[in-house]
């Protein structure tokens, strides 16, 4: 899902969502059973936040991408092992130079409304992403497409200006039915309450507030998919959602740390639920508005690195769950630098620093310097416990060494339209989805830095500049991670975000369900092979 | 009774205006412009439409102005649009919602009702006895206790524990498929929760009322009559106190509604119920301007209906206001 | 008729005591101030002591009500969080007091159109659902516990307005108000000298109901995320952290929402036993 390495998935420990790398940790538990794949059942799952739109062009949130998610393809996609594999399309070639891809489509697939899908409609999805009146996030890998053709029915080819290394995977952006949206304006049109995609689900209602409903999609070129139905409830209270789980009103959710260590461990628990443990594909971090003369000084960064226990923010907001994150990559892919030189937890070496930018201890024990004190309020976005709190362990540690610390706490929307965008905040407490492709343009070049753009801290270093457009700019492995090797040595020496961690996913999932396969992408890449046997039908 | 009715009715029209200014104050007590808001919430907003959403709320226009503008779109009943990314008319999404909670607040009330005055009763006859004490307890333990941890407590013991009632939403994953009483069962298994505890925490105040009243009632001097006349106390209770003590009783009705429409976002939310608090919920927690605009308006409109239809029983009840100063 | 001297108020204090619910609830009450002001002396740990490596532990010697999901200790949170919860709710009263009493005295006193006015102000204000135009206010603001009292008083005060304006119409056409006007005295002696004076018996019903109710509501805020902010604990924040927990880690969700539930009942009580206490019909 390339889509979501961009705006989406600030969100993403909200739910957990199933695509992560290294394999489960955690064997199901459960009995062995037996049962034959068969049709029927239904997945019921539940989240805290209801779907904006389903279109997901103009999508930002998670709920929408999930749901929207099942009902549409793009060309290409990720397999479990998060190789790049044919969707929509059947095969594709790239030109000996890199600049052209010409895709194969797959013939015979319909749309849910029995059209059929042809180039047209991935020329309509480029266009309409590139339509600077479209108000979509996502339009920025596609901006580097010089051309793009539908040569015949079946066959579309894209001819880039220059090399650029996240293109194939751009193109698993979920394609839309221009024979529906073409010469409308996307933003009024009704797909998004009521999509038809070619997706193996089918959508079928949404009740407003309570639920959506996807119906398998008999004609899937991939064969039907076993459950019957996908039920997405929108339950808004965590507790309650826990409760629903353990009601049987609910099938899977992601677990907190807490209720996964703690709360499901008893053999009842273990007998009705499956559940699964994997690194998540996403980072936590403590970012700062270097547009403040506060936070321009690189000292003051670093101190605040220094004075923060990554160790014990794992252990008190993950249970230990997690890994410690040192730059924008997950521990274990070829772009991520292992044993870069960031600021460890040194308190003593924070309050040295600190001394060095000017501040003095004031006499209630708050830094101050030319007669302010050393006051900032760390904002992060509301639903989220596990983020909460994080910024409370670090108001804590930063109070010890006299810096005072306010938490605020937004909703998600409104937090980024009002004080994202405007760069109206000090400190946020935010998390970054971790793409399959390492290219980072969008968040860390000093292009990006305008209101709406993911650059919203300001970061502006001429060194990343350079090796950005160089990483992306080239096909070989190799030299692409010297690039972003050398970005992650740069970052952990400026700090522009403290990075935090890298929690670990912990869906769970009732144990009627068989055909899970835990692999380095989590869980959900087979939903349509999931099944439940007959015997153990229950909707 | 026609000339009361009228009266009423046009005294409903300042009180109309009054809602809608303050509305429109505390909303622009928010810093930041509503326009503002909704062009960047999508970023490629066209200028003509930034024009366009600029015309719907005069934001160029002194503030007296933009209240009179707004107020010339609610007479259309016109609430614009909705600033979440959905965008759809806040007209459309209130009216969507408005029935379940009503729905919920009405079986509620005559709840609330129907156990209260009898409570309340029976704590004024056996004043100051063990059970008068022990009511008030009760009814003090209703209002004192959280609702959300109550509701939760409720959720776990009578859902997860014993899997006796359903947790949360309106409707099981077959409702489609029931029978008509099936249906209805369910539905009625879903409301059990929240309709509980939220007749459980309104008992207090009602209770304590027709207490208070029916002892109020209770030492007027017809009653002494009544009592010295040698009539059973039965009769005397029943018959001559209740009728006096029950009047005022109706004008309160009105007046229950906004707390229970108040205290429904607690409910929605944790019940994950779609109606009009989780709504309102979401809607200031995204600013959602115009919606929550919406919202207030409706909701204070609501309780001036059931005022009015409370103060109409009332004259119905109370000759002395049919023929009187009415 | 006379102004309230020694003896009515020694009566009305034999006939609270009487009432034992109520002196068991103002025991309490008094209780608890003892406790939040000497919180200090009570607890070796600080409120907002985080220890990572012991969250949620179970009540036990060294922690009697156990630790919360960030390994502080939930007894010092709950005798701290009192401190700010019962601020709330008296802040909270004092705002909604002082503008109803103002407000009543003045419609009652003067009446004609600033009567009228002033009572068609708080009958709008009584149609619009409380906790929304607090929820909107507060969270577009934002939430702070300044904040979350004034809002809390600025919608709370029609009650005490309506009750005092309907005693100073009572009391104004009483003697002692003629008697007084006649010889000459000012509006104002005559409102803070005579009126005043006779109105507090309901009102100080009220308010001790409202701080009940101040209480409970700075606890729903909390619930949904926008009550008094962390670090800072109030019996609120303290409950709605423990909700997730409710079934394993039931001291987290259990004493704060006891504190609450004692609380509010014992301002209840203590309120109806005022109430009982000044009612003359008791006399009879």
């Amino acid at each position: 899902m390339t889509l979501r390495r961009l705006f989406t998935l600030l969100l993403v420990a909200l739910q957990l969502s199933a695509c992560g790398q290294g394999a489960s940790e955690q064997k199901p538990l459960s009995r062995p059973k037996g049962g034959a794949p068969a049709y029927g059942d239904a997945l019921i799952t539940g989240s805290i936040g209801e779907p904006n739109t389903l279109i997901p062009l103009l999508a930002s949130d998670t709920s929408s991408h999930e749901v929207a998610g099942l009902v549409y393809n793009g060309l290409v996609r990720y397999d479990k092992n998060l190789k790049l594999e044919g969707d929509l399309a059947r095969s594709w070639e790239v030109s000996r130079d890199g600049l052209t891809i010409t895709f194969h489509l797959r013939p015979g697939v319909k749309w849910h409304d029995g059209k059929d899908f042809t180039s047209n409609d991935v020329l309509y999805t480029y266009r309409v992403t590139v339509d600077p009146k479209t108000p979509t996030a996502y339009s920025e890998d596609f901006k580097q497409v010089k051309k793009a053709e539908a040569l015949d029915r079946y066959t579309f080819r894209v001819t880039y200006e220059k090399p650029f290394a996240p293109a194939l995977a751009s193109w698993g952006i979920a394609i839309l039915p221009a024979h529906l949206l073409e010469g409308k304006d996307i933003t009024k049109s009704p797909l998004a309450r009521s999509p038809i995609g070619t997706g193996p689900y089918i959508f079928k209602e949404w009740v407003p507030g309570q639920k959506l409903s996807l119906e398998a999609n008999p004609a899937y070129w991939e064969g039907r998919p076993y459950l019957d139905r996908f039920v997405y409830r929108i339950i808004p209270d965590n507790s309650t959602m826990y409760m629903e789980l353990k009601a049987g009103g609910i099938d899977t959710m992601g677990l907190s740390p807490v209720q996964y260590q703690r709360q499901t461990n008893t053999p009842e628990f273990l007998a009705r639920f499956n559940k699964y443990r994997y690194p998540a594909s996403a980072y936590t971090y403590l970012g700062y508005n270097l547009r403040l003369p506060l936070f321009k000084d690189r000292r003051v960064r670093q101190a605040i690195s220094h004075a923060i226990n990554k160790e014990e923010i794992i252990q008190g907001v993950l249970l230990g769950m997690g890994q410690i994150a040192h730059g924008p990559y997950k521990p274990g892919t070829w772009a991520y630098k292992p044993q870069v030189a960031d600021p460890e937890y040194d308190p003593a070496k924070a309050q040295q620093l600190l001394k060095e930018a000017g501040f003095v201890m004031g006499s209630d024990g708050i830094l101050v310097k030319d007669g302010k004190p050393f006051s900032f309020t760390i904002m992060t976005n509301q639903g989220n416990d596990q983020r909460m709190k994080c910024a409370q362990i670090i108001q804590r540690r930063l109070k010890r060494v006299g810096i005072d610390v306010k938490i605020r706490v937004m909703e998600w929307a409104s937090f980024l339209t009002n004080f994202i965008d405007k760069g109206k905040f000090e400190a946020v407490l935010l998390g970054w989805t971790i793409g399959q492709d390492p290219d980072l343009y969008d968040v860390w070049h000093s292009s990006k830095t305008e209101p709406k753009e993911l650059n919203f801290i300001g970061f502006k270093n001429a060194e990343v500049d350079r090796l950005l457009i160089e990483g992306r700019g080239t096909f070989d492995q190799e030299k692409r991670k010297r690039c972003y090797w050398g970005i992650q040595d740069i970052l952990a020496q400026e700090q522009p975000y403290t990075f935090l961690y890298v929690p670990d996913a912990l869906p769970a999932v009732a144990s009627r369900f068989q055909g899970i396969e835990p692999a380095p992408a989590g869980i959900m890449h087979n939903l349509i092979k999931w099944y439940v046997p007959k015997a153990e039908q229950k909707n | 009774m026609v000339n009361y009715l009228i009266k009423r009715i046009i005294m409903l029209f300042p009180l109309l205006l009054g809602i809608t200014l303050i509305t429109f104050t505390v909303i622009h007590l928010a810093p930041g412009e509503p326009v503002e808001m909704q062009t960047a919430m999508s970023p490629k907003v066209s200028a003509a439409s930034r024009a366009r959403l600029r015309e719907f709320y005069g934001l160029d226009k002194p503030l007296h102005v933009q209240y009179l503008r707004w107020l010339g779109h609610l007479a259309h009943l016109d609430f614009g649009r909705s600033f979440a990314p959905d965008n759809r008319p806040v007209t459309d999404k209130i009216v969507e919602r408005i029935p379940i909670t009503l729905k919920l607040n009405v079986i509620a009330l005559i709840l609330e009702f129907g156990l209260a005055i009898p409570i309340g009763i029976l704590a004024a006859v056996h004043r100051d006895s063990l059970l008068d004490r022990g009511i008030s307890v009760f009814v003090f333990v209703g209002f004192a206790v959280p609702t959300f941890w109550l509701a939760l407590l409720c959720m776990y013991i009578f859902g997860v524990k014993y899997s006796l009632l359903p947790i949360s939403g309106l409707h099981s994953l077959g409702y489609e498929r029931l029978s008509a009483f099936g249906r209805f069962w369910d539905f009625t298994k879903h409301l059990i929760l929240p309709i509980s505890i939220a007749t459980f925490g309104s008992l207090a105040g009602l209770s304590r009322y027709m207490r208070s009243t029916m002892l109020e009632v209770l030492s007027q001097d017809y009653i002494t009559t009544a009592r010295a006349k040698g009539l059973r106390e039965r009769v005397v209770i029943y018959k001559h106190a209740l009728k006096n003590a029950l009047l005022p009783v109706i004008t309160l009705l009105g007046f229950s509604l906004p707390g229970l429409i108040g205290g429904s976002v607690i409910f929605e939310t944790i019940f994950a119920i779609p109606g009009m608090g989780q709504l309102f919920y979401q809607g200031v927690m995204a600013r959602d301007y115009p919606l929550v605009m919406g919202i207030l308006v409706i909701g204070a409109c609501l309780t001036l209906v059931g005022n009015l239809l409370a103060d109409v029983c009332y004259a119905v009840a109370d000759p002395r206001i049919r023929h009187g100063r009415g | 008729m006379s102004e309230p001297g020694r003896g009515p108020f020694q009566e009305c204090w034999r006939r609270f005591t009487a009432n034992r619910f109520a002196v068991a609830a103002l025991c309490l009450i008094v209780a608890l101030f003892v406790l939040s002001l000497g919180a200090s002396l009570l607890t070796p740990y600080d409120p907002d002591a985080i220890d990572a490596w012991h969250v949620l532990l179970p009540p036990s010697a060294a922690h009697f009500f156990g630790t919360d999901e960030l390994g502080r200790d939930v007894f010092t949170r709950v005798i701290y969080g009192a401190r700010v919860s019962l601020k709330v709710g008296f802040v909270a009263v004092g705002i909604a007091v002082a503008i109803g009493t103002v407000v009543g005295l003045i419609s009652g006193y003067y009446g004609g159109w600033v009567d009228t006015l002033l009572m068609r102000l708080v009958d709008i204000m009584l149609c619009f659902p409380t906790f929304f135009l607090i929820l909107a206010v507060i969270a577009m603001l934002e939430p702070s516990i300044w904040y979350i009292m004034v809002i809390i008083g600025l919608t709370g005060w029609m009650g005490v307005a309506r009750l005092v304006r309907a005693e100073v119409l009572s009391l104004k056409s009483r003697d002692f108000v003629s008697a007084a006007r006649v010889l000459g005295a000012s509006d104002r002696r005559i409102i803070f000298r005579h009126i005043l004076p006779n109105a507090l018996s309901p009102v100080l019903v009220s308010a001790t109901l409202g701080v009940a109710g101040a209480i409970l509501t700075e606890s729903a805020l909390s619930f949904l995320g926008i009550g008094v902010q962390p670090p800072t604990p109030s019996w609120g924040n303290i409950l709605t952290s423990g909700k997730d927990y409710i079934e394993f880690a039931w001291w987290l969700s259990l004493f704060p929402g006891l504190a609450i539930l004692v609380t509010v009942l014992s301002y209840n009580l203590v309120g109806e036993g005022i109430r009982d206490a000044l009612d003359p019909r008791k006399q009879r």
